[in-house]
């Protein structure tokens, strides 16, 4: 079973998180038509080399994160915050605000 | 008569303790010590189990776990491996697969047809016609071998155990033992796993040097803090980061007993397995490999035999011969394979080995036959760890090709050489193991985030120096002059390897599958490599070029149980369980929770909701608080209608879609206070939206100022339900003005039950009636549930279960996600489509409800009523028209006891929704009946006057 870092946990079993899903944008849902819904939906490139995964660390800290594994060897590293976040955080900073915790991009 | 030989200096049987065992419905005499096989050979049986195929009669061939001959049913337990396992006090033992008996066997009969059994037996015959397949299973099932397992056997008690060794070491051999001694030594906590029952490999076996070594070792190993030995054990499968699986069978009173361990280091010394020799005869009774001599001598003190033949290669095989001698049994003659000495048949007959014909034309009578033409290296582990073995032709046995960092190899798979040449090496290697073990772990360490300032430095110790191992020229030696058996367990010829070939399956892999070798009991261990070999030789090609079939977990057999381990499944009850269990509730398990179906007459439930006031307990509804001044847009990004305008004290019911626009979950929330809500979610739904909640807040809308907690079992929930709930709840409840002007349908109250502070109260209507669902502090549910039934007495209170709560739903024609729904039902298909505000901005599933309204050609959830009221179609029966087919389905059916007659629901094609249609279900034995469309899915008070009251 693999290891997987979570950003606030470290390195956990496999089966505490839920595969959440390739990486993929969500089109804008009033400009998108059916083809690239779709593809949103459903197609996935499941390369046989590194690819960037969201996981859920479900029976842990109840985070989602970003990591890069590689599918063939299942190494994995540049665990990190799901993208919105860090932008929120670094709108957090320009605007003074208040950045509490910041292990966000903690890399293996 | 007897083959027990004089006290060995090695035996492991306790010559103190005798007592006996049945066999085949006889008693036989045992020392405690012997396995089940040993101390039949003892008393001279030869013959234990008949073959998979030809009913052939099989005796001892390795006399270890891997003995194909010696498969044995133990009471209630099938497929024992009667050379591994050890005999008890009073065990029962039978042969398997033996009809009507061991010794005249009717289906040996096989063997004369063997024609019909050749490769690809199975592909070939048993296709068509499609009609005759079951015929074909019942024939099969009578030939198919393995023994008999009781649907009434016990259970048996299974554990699981998580490790977290430094080191793990997989054989306990002398290699292992070194290894494990040297790792500990070097501050390692490290596991050491023996396949059977005692340290010490081949050592056990050996002469009184290799017995002191042993002696020295054990002491070591006993001595040595760090080292926790399992024996009777098996590391069974090695897995991504060194997840290693190790079987565990010694322990009292636990059947098997699955270890995960996550392992820094595995050290792979498993020593090597002695292959069978492929000549006609070989799986005569009495035809042993050299192994089994020198463990049946010297481990059982059991005389295998009283006239040998030994065909040699190598020293194990003069050892044995040795051995032999030793135990009186007359060495007729010993084969030199080293110098071209060679064997090419057996002969005899059921009872075994008569005589031998050797390559130079002699003919020796004899009762048994010793084989010892090499060794295959058990390369599985190595397998599991993505390294591709090759073969050395110089030795005639595979090594190791590239390992990864986390796996190190010692023992025979790592070369040849003496005693001490291999323990230097195994001390090496456990040296290295520990080294890389330490690195290992403060790699980790420094992954994980810690408030202590300062990691340690990754120190880096020098690499460890290993001895050179030799390795020794072998013999290949893999089938003689003539053909014989190559998988004993699935009676795979050589024969059939070459037909394979010749019609086609000229590849490993496909000839395996094709023919079943090395798809036995042995999983290949004995077959492997001279199947390898023999397809090489019908390709007119090398080893080398063959390649092999890949190891794959597990390395042994491995129970149901021991995987499935101790239940550990969490349960959940709701506080009024005491008061359920005491009223004769029948338990329903609904996925973690148990709730009572019902207390013994749904129908009669039903009847008092609708005529009276039942109480239902809800408390496995989802729910969650909400707070904070986002959560309007949160509820309008998941449900399909409008939130943006709930008023506190309003509730609504709505609808959550995923992004692929089908019906995810449904339920009401209702807004508190101002920033205050509670959202609920069915009861299997609960833990999915609250990731599908979390999902959106992490990563889309990090920025939305939301607290969402989860208060599923913070209340215990009741609904009160029926026309005189309302008359129940004004004798309890305090500070809420129950008027029906003041506490209007689908609002939200809050205040005190029967004296409880902290409530919450809705009214909404799944059953159909007047009802207030009420939510009280978990810990006074209980206390609440019996007030309620206390002073609702002379109302008519009684309790009603999930069963007469799902008829009074039926009735009122709601649809319940998962039941009426599937996955691919989206709003506008259950008649939904006015909630969806396609005007928001965006919401989940936004764009393809869009497309779904435009489309039309849904599947429609309709109400159903069969013509004839008394026959209640099962669910999922199908809605079949003659031109179409099936043209859809029933979701839900029940009796009424409100209307007296059956009710149902289900999904019907677009050109058959029309109210008044009528269409035809076909029950399962095949009668169709009509069945009329109704106006609304309600089949009672469609008008809703009753819940609205
Ligand atoms: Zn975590």
């Amino acid at each position: 079973m693999i290891l997987l870092p979570c950003p606030y946990c470290g390195l956990r079993n496999a089966s505490e998180f839920r595969y959440v899903g390739e990486l993929s944008e969500r089109p804008d849902p009033n400009a998108t038509g059916i083809e690239d819904w779709r593809a949103f939906l459903y197609m996935r490139d499941n390369p046989a080399g590194w690819t960037t995964e969201t996981w859920f660390h479900r029976a842990g800290c109840r985070r989602h994160f970003v990591v890069e594994r590689h599918t063939v060897t299942n190494e994995v590293r540049d665990s990190r915050l799901p993208a919105a976040q860090l932008r929120d955080r670094e709108d957090e900073r320009a605007t003074g605000g208040n950045v509490a915790d910041d292990r966000g991009g903690a890399t293996y | 008569m007897s083959m027990r030989l004089k006290p060995q200096p090695g035996e492991v049987i306790d010559r103190g303790r005798r007592f006996r065992f049945t066999w085949n419905g006889e008693a036989y005499p045992a020392y405690e010590g012997d396995t089940i096989v040993s101390a039949l050979a003892a008393c001279g049986e030869r013959v234990f189990s008949r073959s998979f195929k030809y009913h052939r009669p099989r005796g001892l061939l390795t006399a270890s776990f891997l003995d194909p001959g010696c498969m044995v049913q133990v009471g209630d337990e099938p497929n024992v491996r009667g050379a591994h396992r050890r005999v008890e006090p009073g065990m029962v033992v039978s042969p398997q697969n033996v009809w009507p008996s061991l010794r005249f066997d009717i289906k040996s009969a096989n063997g004369a047809f063997g024609r019909f059994l050749s490769a690809g037996f199975y592909y070939k015959t048993f296709i068509k016609p499609r009609r005759l397949w079951p015929a074909y299973r019942s024939v099969l099932r009578r030939f198919s071998a393995g023994g008999v397992v009781s649907p009434d056997s016990s259970h048996g008690y299974f554990d699981k155990r998580y490790a977290h060794p430094d080191v793990v070491v997989a054989g306990g051999g002398p290699a292992g033992m070194a290894a494990a001694i040297a790792a500990a030594e070097a501050g390692a906590q490290v596991l050491l796993v023996e396949e059977e029952y005692e340290l010490g490999g081949h050592l056990r076996w050996g002469n009184e040097a290799e017995l002191a070594a042993l002696r020295e070792l054990r002491g070591e190993v006993g001595s040595t803090a760090g080292i926790e030995v399992m024996t009777n054990s098996v590391v069974n499968g090695r897995y991504d980061g060194n997840w290693v699986a190790v079987l565990q069978r010694n322990l009292p009173h636990v059947v098997e007993r699955l270890v995960k361990a996550r392992a820094k280091t595995l050290v792979v010394a498993p020593g090597l397995i002695e292959r069978p020799y492929v000549f006609e005869g070989n799986d005569a009774p009495g035809v042993v490999l050299s192994g089994a001599v020198r463990r049946l001598v010297n481990l059982y003190a059991v005389k295998p035999g009283e006239r040998a033949v030994v065909l040699s290669a190598n020293e194990s095989g003069d050892a044995a011969a040795e051995d032999l001698e030793r135990a009186g049994v007359e060495v007729a003659r010993v084969v030199d394979a080293r110098r071209g000495g060679d064997v090419v048949r057996a002969n005899g007959g059921g009872k075994g080995v008569r005589s031998v014909e050797c390559a130079d034309g002699t003919k020796i009578d004899c009762d048994l036959l010793v084989t010892a033409v090499g060794w295959t290296a058990p390369t599985s582990l190595l397998n599991m760890a993505g390294d591709r073995p090759v073969y050395d032709g110089r030795a005639a046995r595979f090594f190791p090709s590239r390992l990864t960092e986390d796996v190190l190899v010692t023992g025979g798979l790592a070369g040849d050489g003496t005693l001490e040449e291999l323990l230097a090496h195994a001390r090496a290697t456990g040296r290295d193991a520990a080294g890389r073990a330490t690195r290992t772990g403060r790699a980790l360490r420094a992954g994980i985030p810690q408030h202590a300032d300062g990691q340690p430095e990754l120190a880096q110790s020098p690499p460890v120096e290993y001895p050179k191992l030799p390795v020794y020229d072998h013999p290949a030696l893999f089938r003689g002059k003539t053909h014989g058996i190559v998988d004993y367990s699935e009676d795979v010829t050589s024969k059939d390897l070459v037909a394979a070939e010749k019609e086609g399956y000229d590849a490993i892999e496909l000839a395996k599958r094709y023919t079943t070798v090395t798809m036995g009991s042995a999983q290949g261990k004995l077959e492997t490599v001279n199947a390898v070999a023999i397809m090489a030789e019908a390709t007119g090609s090398t080893i080398e070029e063959t390649g092999t079939t890949v190891w794959r977990p597990p390395y042994a057999p491995i129970t149901l149980g021991a995987l499935a381990g101790r239940i550990f499944e969490p349960v959940r009850y709701s506080p009024m369980q005491p008061w359920h269990e005491r009223h004769g509730a029948k338990p329903l398990v609904a996925g973690a929770w148990i709730r009572p179906d019902h207390y013994g007459d749904p129908a009669s439930e039903v009847r008092n909701v609708r005529e009276n006031v039942g109480l239902i307990d809800v408390t496995p509804l989802g729910k969650f608080d909400l707070r904070g001044p986002d959560v309007p847009r949160l509820l309008n990004h998941l449900y399909v209608n409008e939130w943006s305008n709930l008023d506190v004290g309003a509730v609504r019911y709505g609808v959550m879609c995923l992004e692929d626009g089908v019906i995810f979950d449904d339920g009401v929330t209702g807004r508190l206070g101002s920033d205050r809500y509670i959202l609920t979610a069915t009861s299997s739904g609960a833990a999915s939206v609250w990731e599908w909640i979390d999902n959106w807040l992490q990563t889309a809308k990090p920025g939305w100022r939301i607290h969402i907690t989860p208060v599923t079992t913070a209340y215990a929930s009741i609904n009160v339900a029926g026309p005189k709930s309302r008359d129940l709840l004004l004798r309890l409840a305090e500070g809420v003005d129950l008027s029906p002007d003041a506490f209007p349908y689908m609002r939200v109250r809050t205040g005190r039950i029967a004296s409880v502070d902290g409530c919450f109260m809705w009214r909404i209507g799944f059953t159909g009636e007047l009802s207030y669902e009420i939510h009280v502090p978990a810990a006074y549910g209980l206390h609440v549930w019996e007030a309620l039934m206390e002073r609702g007495a002379d109302l008519g209170v009684k309790p009603f279960g999930v069963e007469a709560q799902r008829i009074l739903r039926l009735e009122k024609g709601h649809f319940i996600v998962g039941q009426d729904t599937d996955g691919l039902t989206g709003p506008y298909g259950v008649g939904l489509g006015r909630m969806v505000k396609l005007d928001k901005d965006d919401f989940a599933g936004k764009p393809e409800l869009a497309w779904q309204g435009e489309r039309g050609d849904y599947l429609r959830l309709v109400g159903l009523q069969p013509h004839d009221g008394s026959l209640v179609p099962p669910e999922a029966s199908q809605i079949i028209e003659d031109k179409n087919g099936v043209v859809g389905r029933i979701t839900s059916s029940r009796m009424s006891p409100t209307l007296g007659r059956s009710i149902c629901l289900g999904f019907v094609a677009p050109h058959l929704a029309t109210p008044g249609t009528t269409l035809l279900v076909q029950l399962p034995d095949g009668e169709r009946i009509p069945i009329r469309v109704t106006q609304h899915h309600a089949h009672f008070d469609p008008e809703g006057t009753r819940q609205r009251g």
